[in-house]
């Protein structure tokens, strides 16, 4: 259970990064932050302690197997991080050649 | 071709055309261009020929099982009456905004890198409405939201890249909402097919995992269909965009990521109930009037229209929200009068930026004169748009009304009607400042946009006169049949799992 707390707390974490700080690479950080508390989340959904992994091989019992599926569907949601990542930190490299700052207050152009 | 082999092309031929564009656009001179063209016909001559063979064979649901896998196991596609509306719709639009954008974004540099990212788009909306399994979903999502991030920023000119960070880091916060969704339903019913999903729901008794994913998946796609109180972003994603992406993001990405999602899931997964039905109408009441007053006061004429599309998405959502067959129609049938005349408008927009280089309204003026297709074709849809008589706004807008008078809500049409006046008085002011009155002197000699920009406006224009047909017989099939997938709520997962034993 405690397990569970920690990720809720690492989520809030990111939130708290995401909402509150005025870089746009601490923002970064924690919209980060917040993928890796859910890919954590999502893996110990289908956790099991003293647990092993689910090979069918020839005379072996397996009793106490963890889920292999959460572990496959976060390998694709870490690419996807990667992918949202890797575009919002250049886009935010061209903001800095054009406005010569990483502070959200002095980047606010549009308005309306 | 037996059809149910055309369901994977749905997701492979755009891919396919992303992925050949980005590896020899650069060489072949027109290549991109042609291609992507090629490809999205391809694909509404597909989408076109699955709704007549449904009309003609009666059957109602095929499932396409990906390597063979019968659900729950593997990855199915689905592909119902809903499905296809949807294809047809986004197919629809994507085939002209193509066209258009052929000669639109000769004003830009790098045209293969952004028909690759065209092509990425059109396949993540199709994956996402033909996939029948969550996690599925969530990647074809994915894909079409991050190709949207990099084409808002496609100018790379200071506010283009402001308005692309917001809406990344909203859209990733989104997504991460519905994330985290799939996760608790997964762990809740370990299956991720939507209909075994549906099926699993079904038979536990303690449900007290669906009101909680309803909220998280309410405000994911919520933000992703820019709600009243998640639409802080779209306001500046959509103006910022090339003209053709922001009909593409307005017109049908919104909707596909949105709305689509959302029904599917509410309506066919977790089975509605009142109390979701009267949060879906509210919201969807209090964006149809908010987004119209705040677009009264706007003079950038690509930003007053993306606020158009807020209270546009209210009525969606309200008709949907009701839940009666009317409402649901009415709803389904605004869905598509929106995506083409909110197009329209757009790349009526990029029409007018592309022949006089400036969209703000203070300074245009007179431009019917020498822009007489611009002119008329916006005309018709800003009539469409707010709801004048013969065109198929006001159709839609009449079935919603009707249907909420029906149902007994009498305050909710009431704002209908207001939000609808005053669509129809901040047209007005378009047409007046941007077409009306004395041409300015230096717009004396500016020319009609080229041929292949003409005939998609004047297309989008014809459905717009001629919408109306879909609601009357023999077309009302159409739309019949799509809400009728909505209407048989949680029986999805048994016609499913029936086709996919077949």
């Amino acid at each position: 259970m405690s397990l569970y707390l920690l990720c809720l707390v690492l989520f809030c974490i990111g939130l708290y990064g995401v909402l509150r700080k005025r870089n746009l690479v601490k923002i970064i950080i924690g919209l980060g932050i917040i993928e890796y508390s859910l890919n954590l989340f999502f893996v110990l959904l289908g956790y099991k302690f003293h647990g092993r992994a689910p090979i069918d091989a020839q005379d072996q019992i397996i009793l106490n197997m963890v889920d292999p599926l959460p572990q496959a569907l976060v390998l694709t949601s870490i690419v996807i991080g990667l992918g949202i990542t890797a575009l919002v930190i250049s886009i935010a490299i061209r903001i800095y050649e054009k406005y010569g700052t990483f502070d959200i207050t002095k980047i606010k152009r549009l308005r309306g | 071709m037996n059809p149910v082999h055309i369901i994977p092309l749905f997701v492979i031929i755009p891919l396919a055309a992303a992925f050949s564009i980005s590896l020899l656009g650069r060489f072949i001179k027109r290549f991109s261009e042609f291609l992507a063209c090629l490809s999205c016909a391809l694909l509404l001559a597909y989408s076109l020929y699955v709704t007549i063979f449904f009309k003609i064979t009666g059957q109602d649901i095929l499932v396409y099982k990906i390597g063979g896998w019968v659900p729950p196991f593997g990855i199915s596609m689905v592909l119902d009456n809903l499905a296809t509306f949807m294809l047809v719709t986004v197919n629809l639009i994507s085939f002209l905004v193509a066209i258009f954008s052929v000669r639109y974004m000769q004003m830009y540099t790098d045209r293969p890198k952004f028909f690759t990212l065209f092509s990425l788009m059109v396949c993540g909306m199709n994956g996402l409405i033909i996939t029948g399994d969550l996690f599925n979903l969530f990647v074809f999502l994915e894909i079409a939201s991050i190709s949207s991030y990099a084409l808002v920023a496609f100018g790379t000119e200071a506010e283009e890249l402001e308005a692309s960070f917001k809406y990344a880091i909203m859209g990733s916060i989104a997504s991460s909402f519905i994330f985290l969704g799939i996760a608790f339903l997964y762990g809740f019913t370990s299956t991720l097919n939507m209909a075994d999903i549906a099926r699993v729901l079904s038979l536990k008794h303690n449900l007290w995992v669906v009101p909680f994913v309803s909220v998280l998946f309410l405000m994911g796609f919520g933000l992703k269909s820019a709600l009243v109180p998640f639409h802080a972003w779209l306001p500046d994603a959509h103006p910022s965009a090339p003209a053709s992406i922001s009909a593409m993001l307005s017109g049908v990405l919104i909707k596909t990521l949105g709305i689509y999602s959302l029904v599917r899931i509410f309506f066919n997964i977790f089975g509605v109930n009142k109390a979701l039905l009267s949060i879906l109408m509210f919201m969807g009441a209090l964006s149809m009037v908010v987004g119209v007053i705040l677009a009264l006061s706007q003079w950038d004429f690509k930003r007053l229209l993306a606020y158009h599309s807020i209270s546009q998405i209210g009525y969606i959502f309200l008709g949907l929200g009701l839940g009666t067959p009317l409402g649901i129609i009415g709803g389904l049938f605004h869905l598509f009068n929106h995506s083409v005349f909110k197009s329209l408008l757009f790349l009526n927009s990029g029409a007018v930026d592309y022949a006089a280089g400036t969209r703000d309204l203070k300074e245009t003026g007179g431009l019917g004169k020498v822009l007489p297709i611009t002119w008329q074709t916006s005309l018709i849809a800003s009539m469409s748009i707010s709801g004048i008589p013969p065109f198929n706004g006001f159709f839609s807008k009449l079935i919603i009304i009707f249907a909420c008078i029906q149902r007994g809500f009498i305050g909710y049409a009431v704002c209908a009607i207001i939000a609808s006046i005053l669509t129809l008085a901040s047209f007005l002011k378009v047409q007046k400042f941007a077409f009306w009155g004395e041409l300015k002197d230096k717009f004396k000699n500016i020319k009609e946009v080229p041929g292949l920009m003409k005939f998609s406006m004047i297309t989008l224009a014809l459905i717009c006169i001629f919408g109306w047909m879909m609601v009357v017989p023999p077309m009302n099939f159409f739309i019949l049949d799509a809400a009728k997938v909505l209407l048989q709520g949680t029986m999805y997962s048994r016609l499913v799992l029936e086709a996919a034993a077949r």
